[in-house]
């Protein structure tokens, strides 16, 4: 690899006007993007290190500690039609440290990385758990957790997104912005997001977890304008992120999956095909610009997974977190209606043909580890089958308060400087069982809209009332697709809705949607998951109308 | 070593610049230290400690710019990154919206952005404030779930063009959400400080264990059009997207005069000078004001001064880049650090006490846009949702699903109140006549 080949753009980066703010991404310093390819450090360095954090906790007074040794690689690349606005490339390497003392948490973090650094850093959690231990009334319960001595896990890649020339990267984007511009956009801007997180975990339950973590989202946004009237609209992309290395973005035909006919939608499955996309987006945001304004009212809604996967991660995803239903999140993200008492119940979530996975395991997936940020060997498991909500998402400080015995796997820290607590694992809707094409299921459908990738998104605190927009909206009328519509939004009660669930396509039409910055906490963090199905029918939901005049 | 002073930064910038062999070479070095604590169920469920120093330099021969950042400060680190700056910038391509580096610059003076009781805060110090919040908690028999998070830092600023640039912050914020034990009533409040002595979790506690309390067992009413008391904290969120930091948002003039905005004139051009709201919106931004003091340089160095961006319903500025400014032919202003809407005197109560019929709104949350032409906006009510009717709160009322506009909303306005400081903003609370709420939630 030339130095050429990986610098040869950076500069942009500076001469650029702004840096756009994602949150959880490149929360690193900026690098030379060289630095990116520097090999990890030895897990048995590490191992030194973490073992001097272990052993000064301890000699400070701490009964449980775990170190979290990370380095976090982030590469951007961001352009706008025929220009490179900006190169970010960012290393972030530290550790943090948790304790138990006094039977409360303590956290530190630090970037010396050196083992004076991390025994100091781990006599400051303890001190900081000392410290709130005097105001505390309950002592932490941890779950029992078998150690699994030095073990390491990586994501299945076939190509790091790192090693391949920025100048390639940079190609392909504008390759998709020209594609844009020539079907009929004002206005592209696309970017190329990467990122490796390689960490280190250990705890005196004598684990030593090395983890090599890669995902990728290529992503782009396209606006047309008509100058005349005012009026702009836009579509975005429909790739989703991905637990996967830059293969993603050479498209496979296997993996491209068309939405009904009529619609013009292409949904993609493990490869993705940006210029393709690029295309059909400047087509249907020209499209938007004179669709129909939506009739309010009670339609059967056709929705594709991309779509639904945002669906699936409000309405499902969030309100099985065990830490929202206990009351951890109250005054931030919320709490849950699917409260331990609700649960007994047996009231149902859904109806028959809702059947919701967790996995930590699912291959491509954002959410897929070996482990999880506090020593769990992950694994797949219902939350939901034949609509009944069968259990939660837990980690170990929570087992005991549901009369569990063990964690889900759930614990997950966005940096070293983080700590680590309850997140989201991969969650997903199981396709159905009986042969069923997008078509077929749309030829069924008297009075319905068939909606396509993820846009305007809300949701209560308990996760009740919903509303949600798309990225394109097609009238279905007596089982045909009849034309786009515009100012569409579904709103809903997350039991009626998923009550309304009439099934879902089969495997063939299953893919995954994908978000790379789910917040939650406070300091508020960022985490990446993924949430797979098919696309699925759900009857009478109410659609409002979102036009509005301003003077 | 993360707060260091006006010499101690200028003395290590100096030295970056006195190894640079570049056309134009700027440096920023910036720091911060603080620490958080959080609790839920009355107890505490993390911490955390943070300290960080780095510094980054920006290298440029003509229209090509390289950057390099490090965190370690010695004389062969510091030559090393901007060795990589210069190298990286030598081989960059030029960038096609290429500024200049600003020269010597003026800026205003003696901002109280740091007070030294919020850079003095220690573990102890949070522990018993949060603890505060518990015991009182406790004794109320109702739940509370706290964040306490605090900050001290400093940006200093240097190029080879004369521009030289220092200040220090501080910012302490604390928020709290009260829950009763039945599950049918929340409450909330917030506050956020440049000077932690104005502070105490225990005054905050208490409003939001009252509004807990009185927001039991909720009634529900129609959906429809209200007239609503707005609470600062329903105006603009720390923890979530709001109404009116949205619109401030929206104030870019590049999106504008790009067609991509709700300020965008048919045909071209942008609305500026243009009445889009009522004659009682006025909103400045002053990075002196005391309450609010903030940093009185942008991000590129440009100085930050008072500013009137929408004066009696007229859009009077919009910000921009400096590059979108020289090619547009349009005044070079950047965007703020905290602004100020203009208010009058009555308090929440006082609004309440002049409503026949209304709706108090404490907190709204899961904001997000519908609409970019029309910068409509969804989210919903919580933590505090009462019917108003002849002057005094009546009873708690179900949480809404509101879908609204801020461009409608300030063309609807009743009433301006006192403003008080959230998240770094002054802000009134606001009486609105046809806030559209379009679904009942049951969440509490």
């Amino acid at each position: 690899m030339k130095r050429r080949d990986f610098v040869g753009l950076t500069g942009l980066a500076t001469g650029a006007l702004f840096i756009p703010s994602i949150p959880g991404f490149g929360s690193g310093i900026e690098v030379d993007p060289l630095r990116l390819l520097d090999a990890a450090v030895d897990p048995a360095v590490k191992k030194k290190l973490a073992d001097a954090a272990l052993n000064a906790a301890k000699a400070a007074g701490a009964t449980y500690t775990d170190v979290r040794i990370g380095r976090y690689l982030n590469q951007g690349v961001f352009t706008r039609e025929k220009q490179v606005q900006n190169i970010l490339s960012t290393e972030s390497y530290g550790a943090g440290i948790r304790v138990i003392a006094n039977g409360t948490w303590g956290f530190a973090s630090t970037n010396q990385v050196t083992e004076a650094g991390l025994a100091k850093a781990a006599q400051l959690a303890v001190q900081i758990a000392k410290a709130n231990s005097k105001v505390q009334k309950a002592q932490v319960q941890l779950a029992p957790q078998k150690g699994f001595g030095e073990v390491s896990w990586k994501a299945p890649i076939q190509q790091n997104a790192f090693e391949v020339p920025i100048k390639d990267k940079v190609d392909i984007l504008l390759a998709a912005n020209a594609k844009a511009m020539e079907n009929g956009a004002s206005f592209v801007n696309s970017v190329l997001f990467q990122v490796n997180e390689q960490k280190y975990f250990a705890s005196t339950d004598g684990s030593y977890i090395d983890q090599d973590i890669h995902r990728i989202w290529p992503t782009f946004g396209v606006t047309a304008i008509d100058r005349a009237s005012g009026k702009f609209r836009s579509r975005q992309s429909l790739s989703s992120p991905m637990g996967m290395g830059y293969e993603y973005l050479t498209p496979k035909a296997a993996d491209k999956v068309a939405g009904p006919a009529g619609s013009n939608v292409i949904g993609y499955k493990n490869s993705y095909d940006i210029l393709e996309d690029a295309a059909a987006a400047a087509k249907q945001v020209k499209e938007k610009l004179t669709a129909k304004s939506v009739v309010p009212g009670k339609y059967d809604l056709v929705l594709d997974p991309h779509h639904l996967g945002l669906t699936i991660h409000e309405s499902v995803g969030h309100p099985t977190e065990l830490d929202r239903v206990l009351g951890y999140e109250a005054n931030y993200a919320g709490t849950s209606f699917a409260t331990l008492e609700w649960k007994a119940k047996n009231i149902p979530y859904g109806s028959k043909q809702v059947n919701i996975v967790a996995d930590k395991l699912q291959p491509n997936s954002l959410g897929a580890v070996g482990y999880d940020d506090e020593g769990v060997k992950t694994k797949e498991w219902d939350l939901i089958k034949e609509g009944k909500l069968i259990d939660y998402q837990k980690i170990r400080d929570q087992a005991a308060m549901v009369g569990q015995k063990e964690s889900d796997g759930c614990c997950y820290s966005q940096s070293w400087q983080d700590v680590q607590f309850q997140r989201m694992p991969n969650v997903s809707l199981r396709p159905g069982t009986a042969k069923l094409s997008v078509d077929e299921m749309v030829s069924k459908v008297d009075k319905g809209i068939y909606i396509a990738g993820n846009g305007s998104f809300s949701i209560d605190q308990q996760r009740y009332n919903f509303q949600f927009g798309g990225q394109v909206f097609y009238a279905i009328d007596k089982g045909k697709i009849t034309g786009m519509l515009e100012d569409v939004a579904y709103q809903a009660n997350t039991q009626e809705f998923w009550n309304s669930c009439a099934g879902s396509c089969d495997q063939s039409d299953y893919r995954l949607a994908g978000f790379f910055n789910d917040g939650k906490g406070q300091p508020a963090q960022s985490s990446a998951v993924s949430h797979g199905s098919a696309t699925t029918r759900f009857n009478g939901v109410n659609v409002i109308n979102t036009a509005r005049k301003i003077g | 070593m993360a707060i260091l002073s006006q010499d101690e930064s200028q003395a290590i910038l100096k030295k970056v610049l006195s190894f640079s062999t570049s056309d134009e070479c700027e440096a920023t070095l910036s720091g911060s230290n603080g620490g958080n604590v959080r609790s839920a169920r009355n107890a505490i469920s993390t911490s955390g400690a943070a300290d960080d120093v780095s510094l980054a330099v920006e290298a440029r021969f003509g229209k090509r710019s390289g950057v390099a950042t490090c965190n370690e400060f010695d004389d062969a680190t510091l030559r090393r990154c901007v060795q990589r700056a210069e190298e990286i910038a030598k081989l960059a391509p030029e960038s096609p919206e290429y500024m200049p580096l600003l020269g010597a610059q003026t800026y205003i003076a003696a901002p109280k952005s740091f007070a030294a009781s919020t850079a003095g805060i220690t573990p102890d110090f949070r522990a018993t404030q949060i603890g505060k919040t518990m015991k009182i908690c406790d004794e109320k028999k109702v739940t509370s779930a706290a964040f306490l998070n605090d900050e001290a830092g400093f940006v200093a600023k240097r190029n080879n063009k004369g521009l030289e640039a220092y200040q220090q912050y501080t910012n302490l914020s604390f928020s709290i959400t009260v829950r009763t034990p039945d599950g049918t009533g929340s409450g909330y409040a917030t506050g956020d400080y440049n000077d932690a002595a104005g502070f105490d979790a225990g005054t905050l506690t208490q409003v939001a264990a009252d509004k807990a309390a009185m927001s039991r067992n909720a009634k529900a009413i129609e959906p429809g059009k209200y007239t609503v008391i707005l609470e600062p904290a329903a105006l603009v969120a720390n923890t979530d997207a709001s109404l009116l930091a949205a619109l401030m948002n929206a104030l870019d003039a590049r999106n504008a005069d790009e067609g991509r905005s709700f300020l965008s004139k048919k045909g071209g051009g942008n609305r500026k000078g243009e009445k889009l709201f009522d004659e009682r919106v006025t909103i400045y931004s002053d990075p002196t004001n005391a309450e609010i003091a903030s940093l009185t340089f942008a991000g590129d160095g440009r100085p930050q001064k008072k500013m009137t961006w929408i004066e009696k319903g007229v859009v009077k500025n919009l910000y921009t880049s400096r590059f979108w400014a020289q090619k547009a032919g349009i005044p070079d202003i950047p965007r703020p650090g905290g602004w100020i809407m203009e208010g009058g005197t009555q308090s929440v109560q006082d609004m309440i006490k002049g409503t026949a019929k209304g709706i108090l709104v404490t907190r709204l949350w899961y904001i997000r846009p519908v609409d970019p032409q029309t910068l409509l906006y969804t989210g919903l009510t919580r933590d505090g949702t009462f019917y108003i009717e002849n002057g005094k709160i009546k009873h708690p009322v179900k949480n809404f699903r509101f879908n609204e506009s801020p461009i409608i909303m300030l063309n609807n306005l009743e009433a301006i109140g006192k403003p008080v400081r959230v998240n770094g903003n002054l802000v009134p609370p606001l009486k609105i006549r046809d806030f559209t709420f379009t679904s009942l939630s049951d969440a509490v």
